[in-house]
């Protein structure tokens, strides 16, 4: 029998980190931003059927940048234990807060644990709160920490450069229309500087409204709507973008 | 909890041997509901009252109930049960929703809730039955579908309309002569207060608008733009239009004989 080589548990780790972190690098980078009428979610996803962003209970929204199968299995679980709660306990039980610590206690156990590689994956957790407020963003990093963000969060390949333009950038109370095109120009920035044009069919766009009339707060934005927010320069024409996106739930009321 | 389960399940109030009864369980019932189909959509009603005996237990229960975008639940039966059973079907549609990311066909949900009204068999033997009406507007086919259940978990589509609890029987009478291929939304939304209305007139079990109170029959309209439920003053103002003509007609709109 062959005696193991001593790795020190730093080396170890450090390994470990860096393995995963590769991971993260190799996949599109996506953006999570407060707007004025609740967080937005943009991101380049060429797949129409395998979504980066979804919808884990009424104000809560997931994104994950990294390996699907593995942020998939993630997602599943989340919205396993928000229903859980919610039947359980009440709808309004369900937190951003608990479930974000609920996945730090997975990322970090898997992270640690020798027996598995780590999970190649980085999440973002928001909530909507009845006021701009009351927003909650959470950042999960691979190893199980989490990072409370507040404004806009990058994460995937290109993460660091994106965050650091989105913060020199982001002001509080920016119109859907606005936030989407700063998000689009972070996105399209190359590592070394250059734009590319990243056309709206290979954008995937998810809002967290606060202002929808339902319970469920979550919405994709597609298609059409896609195209007029994302041509929308003027206040004016955001506003009808959104009337217009509002348009097929009943009893609407853009409350601006 | 979970290690309760695992390791001594029958202590968990669930799993609990249900003693012997003698006689019926006195808890609070619900009665009438209705459903009407009409081009474009499906309405679902229901009176406001649930018994427990000959007493009133509740003069403003509300018994349909969203069961998702574009479906809803009426429940006839053992309230509590009905209740909770509505709050799991719920859950499980909007869960299904979530993971799979597409809403479940109607039939699927159909099934889904037959099931369920399946599981409570026993209790139902016990006189703990619980009977809802399922309506829905099917996206694929365009149109309002309404299904009916018994106890056992049967189910069965219903056209035009259809009506369960214990007032169901003189509902069903008063819309087989009202109903009509061609109803629109608003003739929809009467032809289901008048039906409730001939079945609280027959029924003791079933309540009828309470002008006094202010309670109405809640009636709720599923159509592609989705599931809505109509606001107090739409209901009271069909309510009371009924009830103006029932002054001179008491036993409301009159049928041709041939």
């Amino acid at each position: 029998m062959s005696t193991p080589f001593y790795v020190s548990p730093q080396q170890a780790m450090t390994d470990r980190a860096e393995f995963a972190r590769k991971g993260i690098a190799r996949g599109r980078s996506l953006v999570v931003l407060q707007y004025a009428d609740g967080i937005v979610f943009i991101g380049e996803n060429p797949s129409r059927a395998l979504h980066k962003f979804s919808e884990i209970y009424d104000r809560i929204g997931f994104a994950a940048a990294g390996k699907y199968n593995e942020y998939e299995n993630l997602r599943i679980a989340g919205v396993r234990y928000a229903d859980l709660r919610g039947y359980t306990y009440d709808r309004d039980d369900v937190t951003a807060r608990g479930l974000a610590n609920v996945y730090a206690q997975t990322l970090g156990m898997i992270f640690s644990s020798a027996a598995e590689k780590p999970y190649e994956v980085e999440l973002v957790v928001a909530e909507v709160g009845e006021t701009p407020e009351g927003d909650q963003i959470y950042r999960l990093p691979h190893d199980g920490s989490i990072v409370d963000e507040h404004g806009s969060v990058a994460v995937g390949g290109n993460a660091e450069q994106i965050s650091s333009y989105l913060d020199q950038r982001h002001q509080d109370g920016m119109s859907l229309a606005e936030a989407l095109k700063l998000a689009v120009q972070a996105l399209s920035r190359d590592t070394n500087g250059t734009q590319r044009e990243i056309p709206a069919e290979r954008l995937e766009v998810a809002v967290l409204d606060r202002t929808r009339p339902q319970v469920r707060k979550f919405r994709r934005i597609t298609g059409r709507q896609l195209a007029r927010l994302l041509e929308a320069d003027g206040a004016a024409t955001a506003a009808e973008a959104e009337a217009d996106a509002e348009a097929d739930a009943e009893g609407s009321g853009d409350e601006e | 909890m979970d290690f309760l389960s695992e390791h001594q399940p029958e202590t968990l109030p669930g799993n609990r041997q249900l003693p012997p009864t003698q006689g019926v369980i006195e808890a609070p019932h619900g009665t009438t509901i209705v459903g009407v189909t009409f081009p474009g959509g499906v309405v679902l009603a229901g009176d406001r009252r649930a018994t427990m005996g000959n007493v009133i237990a509740q003069r403003d229960i509300e018994k349909v109930f969203p069961a998702d975008e574009y479906s809803a639940v009426g429940i006839a039966g053992t309230a509590g049960l009905a209740v909770e059973m509505v709050k799991l079907f719920q859950l499980e549609l909007e869960h299904f929703e979530k993971v799979e990311g597409a809403q479940l066909s109607l039939e699927g949900k159909a099934n889904r809730l037959s099931t369920m009204i399946r599981s409570n068999l026993g209790m139902a033997m016990q006189g703990l039955a619980v009977v809802p009406l399922f309506a829905g507007y099917d996206v694929d086919r365009e149109r309002g579908r309404i299904f009916s259940y018994d106890v056992t978990g049967g189910r069965s589509e219903e056209h035009g309309f259809a009506a369960t609890g214990s007032g169901s029987i003189f509902a069903r009478g008063a819309m087989k002569k009202l109903f009509r291929d061609d109803l629109t939304e608003a003739d929809a939304t009467t032809l289901v207060v008048q039906a409730l209305y001939d079945a609280a007139d027959d029924d003791s079990a079933t309540g009828g608008p309470d002008v006094a109170r202010r309670i109405y029959p809640i009636v709720t309209v599923i159509t592609e733009d989705g599931f809505r439920r109509l606001t107090e003053e739409e209901s009271s103002e069909i309510a009371r239009s009924i009830l103006e003509r029932r002054l001179e007609q008491p036993d409301g709109p009159r049928a041709a004989l041939l």
